[in-house]
């Protein structure tokens, strides 16, 4: 029985440093609570926005001219600051907890995640950039859920593997969006996908890894 | 019965060893500074035990440059893949025939 106890700790310790170098664990649930919370925030922002536009302008300015080009400047912004506030409130929360696993940010876990998550990301934004090059603007919505949901499913294999459920939840999300019975709903799904999937994943991620430790 | 102890490779007796072979079994090619952050060890420790996988034919050395900072990296060798998955077997055959 005396030397079942080594070989089981040995074999513990390859999995643990196997583990630890391929998969970047730090990531805090409370980053998805906060990026959840920005997003709503900004979904209600743009919301009243544009029902603003459509109850007082729409009937004498319609799609164009110089009021049409200044709610969409308005909608840039909002977008623009929810992206921003999203990464920076997650930066700071995984930021935390990385120091608290003594773990740096900046590893090749890391590294490997994001190129890896930037690669759909990247493409999904610039696909949606083309589209409303064409001013088709009906599938804005569901193309940001599914390419975000692609990252997730991409970026799973070098984080925690619950980051893949919540990317598949995103690009079925987006599917249904895209439907011919929901176009014109594209901000709520956009709501429900960025702000409330991620409060979701993030209140489940910290019950589940940081609850007790913290 | 075979004695299962027979497998069991002496040079990865250390716990900084067998880290850095399970670090580089996973990752195709590691610099010094993330495998000492990984293991959380000493400069001086890693180097002596990284020297002596060297000399025992496990790890590669590749001598590089970021700007005019050196920047070495490590990577497994095919003896090292073989060496370290036998030892796992080992391992394994210790544990199941203490069952």
């Amino acid at each position: 029985m005396q030397e079942k106890e080594p070989s089981l700790e040995a074999i513990q310790d390859i999995r643990r440093m196997m583990d630890r170098s391929s998969r970047f664990i730090s990531l805090s649930g409370l980053s998805g609570i906060s990026a959840g919370v920005f997003a709503l925030a900004g979904a209600f922002l743009g919301a009243r926005t544009l029902n603003e536009y459509y109850e007082q302008k729409f009937a004498v300015y319609g799609y164009q001219g110089a009021e049409f080009q200044t709610l969409k400047g308005q909608l840039l912004l909002i977008a623009v600051s929810v992206l921003v506030a999203a990464l920076l409130s997650s930066y700071y929360f995984t930021w935390r907890k990385a120091k608290a696993d003594r773990q740096t940010l900046w590893n090749p876990t890391s590294r490997r995640l994001i190129i890896n998550m930037m690669i759909p990301l990247l493409a999904g934004g610039v696909f949606v950039l083309t589209m409303l090059q064409y001013d088709e603007w009906r599938f804005v919505a569901p193309t940001c859920l599914v390419f975000y949901g692609i990252a997730l499913v991409n970026g799973s294999k070098y984080t925690l593997g619950e980051v893949r459920y919540l990317g598949l939840l995103q690009i079925l999300l987006g599917l249904i969006c895209a439907q011919p019975y929901f176009v014109g709903y594209g901000l709520y799904f956009w709501a429900l996908g960025f702000g409330g999937l991620h409060i979701l994943y993030g209140v489940f991620m910290w019950i589940r890894y940081e609850r007790k430790g913290a | 019965m075979k004695n299962p102890i027979n497998g069991l490779n002496k040079v990865f007796d250390n716990r900084v060893r067998l880290g850095v072979m399970s670090v580089l079994v996973v990752n195709q090619e590691i610099s010094f500074n993330d495998l000492k952050s990984m293991l959380e060890v000493t400069d001086g420790n890693l180097a002596t035990h990284l020297v002596h996988l060297e000399e025992n034919g496990f790890v590669k050395v590749h001598k590089g440059f970021i700007g005019r900072k050196t920047n070495t990296t490590y990577s497994i060798t095919k003896a090292g893949e073989k060496a370290f998955s036998d030892h796992i077997a080992a391992l394994e055959g210790m544990i199941r025939g203490l069952k």
